[in-house]
């Protein structure tokens, strides 16, 4: 079965998610980061979805649902680089991806965890 | 309908054509087509009637849609179409072809004063045809409003408000006139792309230069507030006008996660200080 | 007034990739009649929540796709149907938050919210299909 790699920098995982995502797909990759969470000790996880073209209300719920099981082992969640016109449709279908932390791209998604990281 | 009924109709106006020319001329200035330019009407009675009988001749059904109405349609979509640009009504531009029918009809109470048989038949196919192309011009009419509509649409739009750079990392969008659903949602949408683009991570939307918010305006802006937070990035609003907070408050519109400041001025000083800049001032000498 | 140009294509509906192949296909009839990128996304995603319904909830269907044309208008139009359970009440199925097949419950009136006519026809023991329809913005 594909999956979606996952690359570790430093004490963050980076996930750039680059295939239309069938449902089973995303399952397994919220399995994988939170056992890779534990494994690489990693305290930060950035999801790149810039290449997304659509998030459903199921990948949405995925996208929270890994972020919350990220807290609960001590990483912080950060989903980087959604499009404009993915943002509004999420809006339109009343999904917010409450307790997601959004950067606008890799890099600043970066910062925002080294600041946090510091404090 | 059987050939012969289309002969006899296509046979009468043939051989009274220059009485019926002028019978139909004579109506157009008694029913309402409104003012215009008398010989152009004129003229296209005198083009459009030998195309009429024509296609009622060679044509097989009572349908104006075949290519045998080719012809006839042309001419009327061209005066339908300029009928619109001009500003008339659809009734005006209708009448041309309904005004037709008296004289028609009172030319085959003559000629067929015998044939009540042939005079119905002939009434009926006229009627028939009349009211198709009657329709005809107010379809065409329609379209080429509906086009004139979109165009405008299309430059009204294109005149929204350009998003500006104030700073690094700091977009503004000074919204000025009346919004309406259509145009905020592109300008909403122009801002986001924009923010992708300059990877700012602030944008100040300035509404002092707007009149009036409704519900629906007020639901675009909290969907862009909404919508650049799952991008990444953090909206201010700015200028709100006592009233139109009073609106917000009243129309029930929750803005409670929305920072919003009263002038451009202060949500500018706020966003500096989101983005890690300092302000100080410095004393003149 | 309404007619159609194409022959509307059934797509099946039994796996988790057919959902990504209709997906896809309404993207590509999305851009043929030239919808603008923001709806194109909310017409795939509401595609998505559909096909997923009718996979999830009836354990499978069909996906019905079709363009439509009016006199200046070009359409979008997007039938799911299932031979499943059907819906009992389906007030409360159309609610925000309501689910029953462990999801955010989105999906029937989240879809509704990104399209411009919406219409559900189910009867309890029989099925269910919901038609929806995208237009073109002048």
């Amino acid at each position: 079965m594909e999956k979606i790699p996952i690359l570790r920098i430093g004490k963050v995982l980076l996930v750039t998610i680059q295939v239309d995502m069938h449902d089973r797909l995303a399952l397994a990759l919220q399995e994988d980061l939170s056992e890779r969470i534990v494994r690489d000790e990693a305290n930060g996880v950035i999801i790149d979805i810039s290449a997304l073209d659509i998030v459903d209300s199921f990948i949405g719920r995925v996208l929270s649902n890994t972020a919350a099981v990220a807290r609960i082992l001590d990483a912080e969640t950060i989903v980087v680089g959604m499009q404009p016109a993915v943002a509004i449709t999420l809006v339109e279908l009343g999904l917010n991806l409450t307790g997601v932390k959004t950067a606008l791209n890799v890099e600043l998604g970066m910062a925002m965890l080294s600041r946090r990281l510091r404090s | 309908m059987s050939q012969p009924s289309s002969n006899i109709l296509a046979d009468v106006i043939n051989k009274y054509e220059a009485e019926l020319t002028n019978d139909w001329k004579r109506t157009l200035t008694q029913v309402s087509v409104g003012t215009g330019l008398e010989s152009e009407l004129a003229q296209l009675c005198t083009q459009f009637l030998p195309l009429f009988s024509r296609a009622v001749q060679r044509a097989a059904q009572e349908n104006i849609n075949s290519t045998e109405w080719d012809e006839a349609r042309n001419l009327l979509a061209e005066f339908s179409r300029l009928r619109a640009r001009q500003g008339f009504t659809p009734t005006q531009t209708a009448m041309f072809i309904f005004s037709l029918k008296q004289p028609l009809f009172s030319l085959f109470r003559r000629e067929f004063a015998t044939q009540p048989a042939e005079l119905a038949d002939a009434t009926w196919l006229s009627n028939t045809l009349l009211d198709q192309l009657g329709l005809f011009t107010v379809e065409v009419f329609q379209q080429s409003r509906d086009q004139i509509i979109s165009r405008q649409q299309q430059e009204l739009l294109e005149l929204s408000t350009p998003v500006v750079k104030l700073w690094q990392n700091i977009l503004a969008l000074p919204l000025i006139g009346t919004l309406d659903s259509s145009r905020t949602q592109v300008v909403m949408e122009s801002l986001l792309q924009k923010i992708i683009e300059t990877g700012a991570a602030i944008a100040i939307i300035d509404i002092t230069g707007v009149p009036t918010v409704d519900t629906l305006v007020a639901q675009h802006l909290l969907k862009t507030v909404a919508a650049a937070r799952l991008m990444g990035a953090d909206c201010i609003i700015s200028g709100i006008r006592p009233q139109i907070a009073q609106t917000i408050v009243h129309l029930g519109v929750d803005l409670e996660d929305v920072i919003t400041k009263a002038t451009l001025a202060d949500a500018f000083v706020v966003a500096l200080q989101r983005t890690g800049a300092t302000l100080s001032p410095t004393l003149k000498a | 007034m309404t007619s159609d140009v194409q022959i509307p294509s059934a797509m099946p509906l039994y796996t988790d990739d057919d959902v990504v192949r209709v997906r896809a296909q309404v993207r590509q009839f999305a851009v043929e009649i030239g919808l603008s990128l923001v709806d194109q996304t909310k017409v795939v995603t509401a595609a998505s929540e559909l096909a997923r319904n009718t996979l999830r909830h009836a354990g499978g269907g069909e996906a019905r796709l079709q363009i439509l044309q009016r006199e200046n208008m070009r359409g979008l139009h997007l039938a799911f149907s299932d031979r499943g359970p059907g819906i009992a009440d389906i007030g409360l199925a159309m609610t925000d938050g309501y689910t029953s097949g462990g999801g955010l419950g989105l999906g029937l009136g989240g879809a509704k919210r990104l399209v411009d006519e919406f219409e559900l026809t189910t009867e309890v023991g029989k099925g269910t299909t919901v038609v929806i329809i995208k237009w073109k913005r002048f």
